[in-house]
């Protein structure tokens, strides 16, 4: 780490490209986008290594639930904020991809109106709310994906960082904002569908939701974001602003002492996690063709915060790893046996925690230093600085 | 008047017009000038009426028993006390208790506190890379690039602290002393006008202690220090002028034989002190 602090000269945002670590998860995404594409495409339906479009399709979900689990651990891993709220960034920029898909609607709805959606002629509205206006057109509801999160971010931000609210305290608020939002987000009036959300979507810029090539297109979109997400965060965190912002994790008095304004780095990192947490919710509703309150609930913020601690935290890509496993599991559990899945999360919980505390990327560096200190051992002439220059 | 004075100070509205040195005007000696200073917790006074000046350039080491008020004292310097009622200066132009405690780090008061805090999960050379005088606003810092000067700096700083064979380990792995000199390091990539040291030698071995001296008599001169120490043995190593807190207020000022033989101090403190000695 200190090696590349003293060799970052250049632009900062090209530094990830340098590193080891996510040359390897770009290559490792690049090439798990590859795969499912040419298995989806190329290999014939009778073909077992065939990938249906459902799995695409759950693939791309894991991908968005992975974004996310890289935001959560943008502010918990580097700049120790536990955030047991940020399904509510998720949730509000799967809302803003919602209205526009709601928009797309148009005429086709089950009674027909050309500019209001469903619900909203059900509840006897005669004109859109205000908040609705714009959301017709994609690049104003593609904005609001990213500004209607980070908006809230700052606002929240701002005043807890402020009021120097931080650890455990913080951790409750974020949940309470979240467990509010959810309330207010049941409720029709609010004028976002209430208890069913939104739903029935149709089309995407065009093109059909329905159809296998729009399924494939979301899932490599969602790779993409996921891929220049973890560019940013890794630019970020390798940047001296992710130094002040471990510093501010380790000694938040210390940091503020050394010049450091440090409730503005605290707002500038949360609010780039919740529009990158808006940003995978944008890329979830149209997969899984709804978005509804229960998007808000606590719980699932919770279940965040177990994939980041689960992969590792820290590490940005122990995040992915922990997003796909935990999901992929809990696929698989809620299939076979679904009364159990919240058990079985609690005990991959309860086993990570024991046994492997850094999650499954701690491992991986278990293994990396012993394979380094064998090689070491093993051979006399190896360059017994470069063990310490990398310790 | 005073935002008229603010727009008429080009400086301060052009950045690249403000001097590299910090603005503290000394020209009348006195670097820190605090006056007639009183603390209250509660109707208790941490410090009473206490008038304190250290000149530009000077080593002061501060004595007196426990509850003397001496951290209260680096409490208000350094913007994180209000004090009740008195007035705090740096040099004749800096009013200190109008600044919050990042505007008096950036204008060259750093603290160095008792129980040493580094960032541990950080390198040693990033501990002082963090340290040092930048600006420290979100997007220069986001896109700060290590320059050949910068490092030079850093290198600087990790010789005079001796601690250059240790730079790319991690700060939580250094011995307690080590800890301490990181830090002092620290404040001199701040590139301080004066310095305040908060019982540097506590826990060290006599090895450290004296490494201790010789570092911080090697950095008056260039900035004021200011050391607040219980160990005499080692007030007396590095001392040059001495002020005895008590109660709040000096007791006594003066060169450590003047002090050390005023019978109000020996009374309430090297007097106490030998009696349990005894």
């Amino acid at each position: 780490m200190s090696l590349t602090t003293e060799s970052s000269t250049n632009f900062w945002l090209t530094r990830p490209f340098s590193e080891r670590s996510t040359q390897i998860f770009l290559g490792v995404l690049l090439a798990a986008l590859a795969l499912v594409t040419i298995l989806h495409v190329v290999v014939p339906p009778s073909n077992p290594l065939h990938v249906g479009a459902y799995t695409v399709n759950l693939f791309g979900k894991y991908l968005s639930y992975a974004l996310l689990a890289v935001a959560v651990d943008l502010v918990w891993g580097y700049l120790g904020i536990l955030s047991l709220g940020h399904g509510a960034f998720f949730a509000i920029g799967g809302y803003a991809m919602g209205m526009y898909l709601m928009r797309q609607i148009g005429e086709r709805g089950t009674y027909g109106h050309p500019v209001l959606p469903d619900f909203m002629v059900f509840l006897n509205w005669d004109s859109l709310p205000w908040y609705w206006l714009g959301f017709d057109m994609a690049w104003f509801a593609f904005a609001m994906v990213l500004i209607a999160p980070g908006l809230l971010a700052l606002v929240f931000g701002f005043l807890a960082f402020r009021s120097r609210v931080t650890g455990v305290y913080l951790s409750i608020i974020t949940q309470a904002l979240t467990f509010a939002l959810m309330l207010a987000f049941f409720r029709n009036e609010m004028g976002f569908g209430g208890n069913n959300g939104l739903t029935d979507f149709r089309e995407l810029l065009g093109y059909n939701l329905r159809s296998n090539d729009t399924r494939l297109g979301l899932f490599l979109a969602t790779g993409v974001a996921l891929g220049l997400g973890y560019i940013l965060c890794r630019a970020i965190v390798t940047s001296k602003l992710g130094r002040v912002s471990i510093a501010t994790r380790d000694a938040e008095a210390r940091t503020r002492f050394l010049g450091y304004r440090v409730e503005r780095f605290q707002l500038f990192v949360f609010v780039v996690s919740a529009m990158l947490a808006g940003l995978a919710g944008a890329l979830y509703v149209p997969q899984v063709g709804i978005i509804n309150p229960s998007e808000f609930s606590p719980i699932f913020s919770i279940e965040i915060v177990l994939w980041v601690a689960l992969g590792g935290r820290a590490t940005l890509y122990g995040a992915v790893i922990g997003a796909i496993l935990v999901n992929y599991a809990k696929t698989i559990f809620t299939g076979v046996m679904p009364d159990a899945w919240l058990f079985a999360l609690g005990a991959m919980f309860v086993l990570v925690t024991v046994f492997l505390p850094k999650g499954v990327a701690g491992l991986f560096h278990y293994l990396k230093r012993r394979k380094r200190d064998d090689t070491a051992n093993n051979d006399p002439n190896a360059d017994p600085t470069s063990k310490e220059a990398s310790a | 008047m005073s935002l008229l004075h603010s727009l008429t100070q080009r400086d301060r509205v052009f950045d690249f017009m403000a001097p590299q040195a910090s603005p503290v005007d000394v020209r009348h000696g006195p670097i820190l000038y605090m006056e007639d200073v009183t603390v209250s917790f509660d109707g208790f006074k941490a410090i009473n009426n206490l008038n304190l000046t250290i000149d530009d350039g000077e080593l002061r080491c501060i004595i007196g028993p426990n509850g003397a008020g001496k951290t209260t004292m680096m409490d208000i310097i350094t913007g994180k006390t209000r004090p009740t009622s008195g007035s705090v200066w740096f040099g004749s132009r800096h009013n200190l208790l109008n600044m919050n405690e990042p505007d008096i780090a950036s204008l060259g008061i750093g603290r160095k506190f008792q129980k040493p805090t580094v960032f541990e999960a950080l390198s040693v050379f990033e501990n002082l890379e963090l340290a040092m005088a930048a600006d420290k606003r979100i997007f220069p810092t986001l896109t700060a690039r290590m320059t050949g000067e910068i490092k030079d700096r850093i290198d600087e700083v990790l010789e005079t602290i001796g601690l250059t064979a240790l730079r790319h380990q991690p700060a939580g792995i250094l011995s307690h002393g080590q800890k301490q000199w990181l830090e002092i390091g620290m404040l001199l990539m701040q590139r301080p006008r004066l310095l305040l040291v908060d019982e540097p030698v506590a826990g060290m071995t006599e090895q450290e202690m004296e490494r201790t001296a010789e570092l911080l008599t090697g950095l008056a001169g260039k900035q004021s220090v200011v050391v607040v120490e219980h160990d005499m043995g080692f007030v007396r190593s590095i001392a040059r002028q001495v002020t005895v807190l008590h109660q709040g207020s000096v007791l006594a000022e003066g060169s450590m034989d003047q002090v050390s033989n005023d019978p109000k101090v020996i009374e309430v403190y090297l007097g106490a002190d030998d009696e349990e000695v005894a």
